[in-house]
């Protein structure tokens, strides 16, 4: 689908930083109807990437393609350096395995309990001591805040929150080294957004994980996000550290960090920029 | 992936009896490897009083890693070793507190007797039976109930609904249904004529042929055909819906999911599949007849005059009177399946077949009945 790209890895000399996921000119649509058209972005090793966009602007496919789950008409997608459409299966598998899924609406399996389902990732791709694959289970529920009694539930018996955690205790599961958040954050409670958050640092800043996260949350993005970028009409409109975005005289940036709810952060950002 | 060779290959090595060094990457890609390892800190560990872990080497650590390494500090601290850890990185120590050693409680439940097990199984499934029976009787009663307030009140009934199901239902299954008993009724010849042959009796074939695809064969093979095709669809289709709240859905907005999803389908079924069980009779009339003329040499106009000495119009009625009921049978199931479908995705999958199952059974037994019944009235 996508030809094999003619640039090199590093698009841009002067930028010197690793690039894990290079988006080059994609083109993705349904129908007639162009969804991304000659979209451009690139996530830098160890950085989390906020995206954000009007609801409908086709944040989840540009993450689904990049995924390599819908098909791109046009451009090309490398991850880690590497154009996955024409790699043989077996690197494909394994450029798969470094990086987790979040999906907007988890997509736990459905006949595997909590426990089940995140040790589905190791059971299938590692060979690990059972004793081993349930204490990183546990350890991984844990981490993402949930309740140990909660192990033992199917999807079906967890609360929309619980789902989220539970799925991102999976999309961790194998400690990827590049994770994809469909909107990690919401259905959360502003505490649990909050200690999400602090995981998401704290992973980074550990394990050097990328982060790719789409996100409403304007908290996420002011408390954990190192640049934002913004898709509008099918193309990145801007990308960059949040304060460029905030000062961005672009209609649809003004009114998402000028609007009602925006200012009353962005003016918190503002006079810490200031200080 | 676990190589021996590979230089990034998780290692401990004693610098001296008080000093254990490891170095390369402790991640999860070294599989069992790793936790070899993590237990050798466990055995040299306890053969000194103190020990310090040297993590300078280590260059790169994932929970799974620094899980291990608490848990061999957690197994020494209990044999009476002290541990420090010396030299690690900053991130490194802040991921060794992150997974910090907990005990998870017992591992699983132990398992009771095999034996105990079994009968509790069987009675499990006795109990599920007689509740099955129970609710498809109730399941019944709802639908008449449904059915008796959409003919007092003729507006709640939906029509373009069942309009469509008789498309999907109806319409969309008549060519394989077709196809299936031209089939049939043509090998039911060829057998009839080749067995018959020996007495001389070839021409009493189309007697066979007339009276077992009318009474019988069509009806039976086109109720089978839609419980698998239909019956299946309409399992699913109501099954998803339960999984994903859509009847929640339905029922907050105060609509009444026997007048939305039953009473439609099982209409559907109802008149459709009298009409597929002509089509079908007719198609394996058309079936002997062909098979009757290539291969046993009896001409359609001769073929047509002896199926007219040999059946009636009852022979025909017989058939077609059971369509409904079957229909009746094989919507009842499929919708109450449906609803019984709990969250998950295997759940699903085991009511679609447990509906196209006990559907097949329950037309079959159905048929026998009638052939019971028609019997004693020498219908
Ligand atoms: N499988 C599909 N077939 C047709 N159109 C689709 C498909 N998937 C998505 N779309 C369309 O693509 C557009 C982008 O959808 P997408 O789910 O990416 O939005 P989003 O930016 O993630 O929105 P939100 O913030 O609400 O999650 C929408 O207009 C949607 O209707
Ligand atoms: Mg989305």
């Amino acid at each position: 689908m996508t030809t094999p790209s003619p640039f090199p890895t590093s698009t841009n000399p002067a930028e010197d930083r690793e690039s894990i996921i290079s988006v080059r000119d994609l083109v993705v649509g349904f129908g007639d109807k162009l969804v991304m058209n000659g979209l451009d972005l690139d996530v830098y090793r160890g950085e989390v990437l906020g995206f954000v966009g009007g609801s409908g602007q086709g944040k989840s496919v540009l993450m689904r393609a990049i995924l390599g789950l819908t098909p791109a008409r046009g451009g090309s997608i490398r991850i880690f350096g590497e154009d996955r459409d024409n790699l043989p299966l077996d690197r494909r598998r394994l450029l798969e395995q470094r990086c987790g899924v979040l999906f907007q609406n988890g997509a736990l399996f459905s006949g595997l309990t909590v426990k089940q389902n995140i040790q589905m990732p190791m059971r299938e791709t590692r060979d690990l001591s059972p004793r081993l694959m349930d204490e990183l289970a546990m350890l991984k529920i844990e981490l993402v805040g949930l309740r140990p009694d909660a192990a033992d539930k199917f999807p079906s018996e967890l609360s929309g929150g619980m789902v989220k955690r539970a799925a991102l205790a999976r999309a961790l599961a194998l400690d990827p080294e590049l994770v994809f958040l469909d909107e990690p954050t919401s259905g959360l409670d502003p505490i649990g957004a909050a200690d999400f958050d602090e995981l998401i640092a704290t992973l980074q800043h550990t394990l050097g994980l990328t982060v790719f996260m789409v996100t409403h949350d304007l908290d996420s993005l002011f408390s954990i996000c190192d640049r934002v970028a913004a898709l509008g009409d099918g193309k990145v409109i801007a990308a960059g550290p949040l304060r460029e975005l905030i000062e961005s005289s672009h209609p649809w940036l003004r009114s998402y960090f000028h609007g009602v709810r925006g200012s009353r952060l962005t003016a918190g950002v503002a006079a810490r920029g200031d200080a | 992936m676990a190589d021996p060779t590979d230089p990034h290959a998780p290692n401990v090595e004693p610098s001296n009896d008080r000093r254990l060094s490891l170095v390369g990457d402790w991640t999860l890609i070294a599989q069992r490897q790793l936790e070899a390892k993590a237990q050798q800190i466990v055995d040299r560990g306890k053969l000194a009083q103190a020990l310090t872990l040297d993590l300078g080497g280590v260059t790169r650590l994932d929970t799974a890693g620094a899980w291990l390494i608490n848990r061999a500090r957690r197994q020494l601290a209990e044999a009476g070793v002290n541990v420090e850890i010396n030299r690690a990185r900053a991130e490194y120590l802040t991921l060794l507190n992150e997974t910090s050693y907990r005990d998870f409680g017992p591992k699983s439940r132990p398992r009771p007797l095999l034996t105990l097990d079994l009968i509790a199984d069987l009675g499990e499934s006795v109990v599920i039976g007689c509740n099955e029976f129970y609710r498809g009787v109730s399941f019944l009663g709802e639908f008449a109930a449904t059915l008796v307030r959409v003919v007092v009140a003729p507006s709640r009934f939906r029509l373009t609904s069942l309009v469509y199901h008789m498309e999907t239902m109806g319409l969309r299954s008549a060519p394989i249904i077709m196809l299936i008993n031209f089939l049939v009724g043509g090998i039911v010849a060829q057998q009839g004529i080749f067995q018959l042959q020996r007495f001389g009796a070839s021409s009493y074939a189309v007697n066979l042929i007339g009276i077992l695809v009318l009474r019988e064969l069509g009806v039976l093979l086109t109720a089978i055909m839609v419980a698998g095709r239909s019956g299946s669809a309409i399992t699913a289709e109501i099954g998803s819906m339960k999984m994903r709240e859509e009847i929640d859905a339905l029922s907050v907005m105060g609509l009444s999911t026997g007048e939305v999803l039953i009473l439609p389908r099982i209409l559907a079924l109802v008149l459709s599949l009298p009409i597929l069980t002509f089509i079908a009779d007719m198609s394996a009339l058309a079936g002997g007849m062909l098979t009757s003329w290539t291969y046993g040499g009896i001409s359609p106009v001769a073929f047509l005059s002896l199926l007219k000495g040999a059946i009636a119009l009852r022979t025909f009625l017989v058939g077609e009177i059971k369509a409904p009921f079957m229909a009746l049978v094989i919507g009842l199931i499929a919708t109450m399946d449906g609803f019984a479908t709990r969250g998950s995705a295997e759940s699903l999958g085991r009511q679609v077949t447990a509906s196209v199952v006990k559907s097949i059974f329950m037309v079959i037994v159905l048929d026998g009945l009638f052939a019971i019944f028609f019997a004693s009235i020498e219908y």
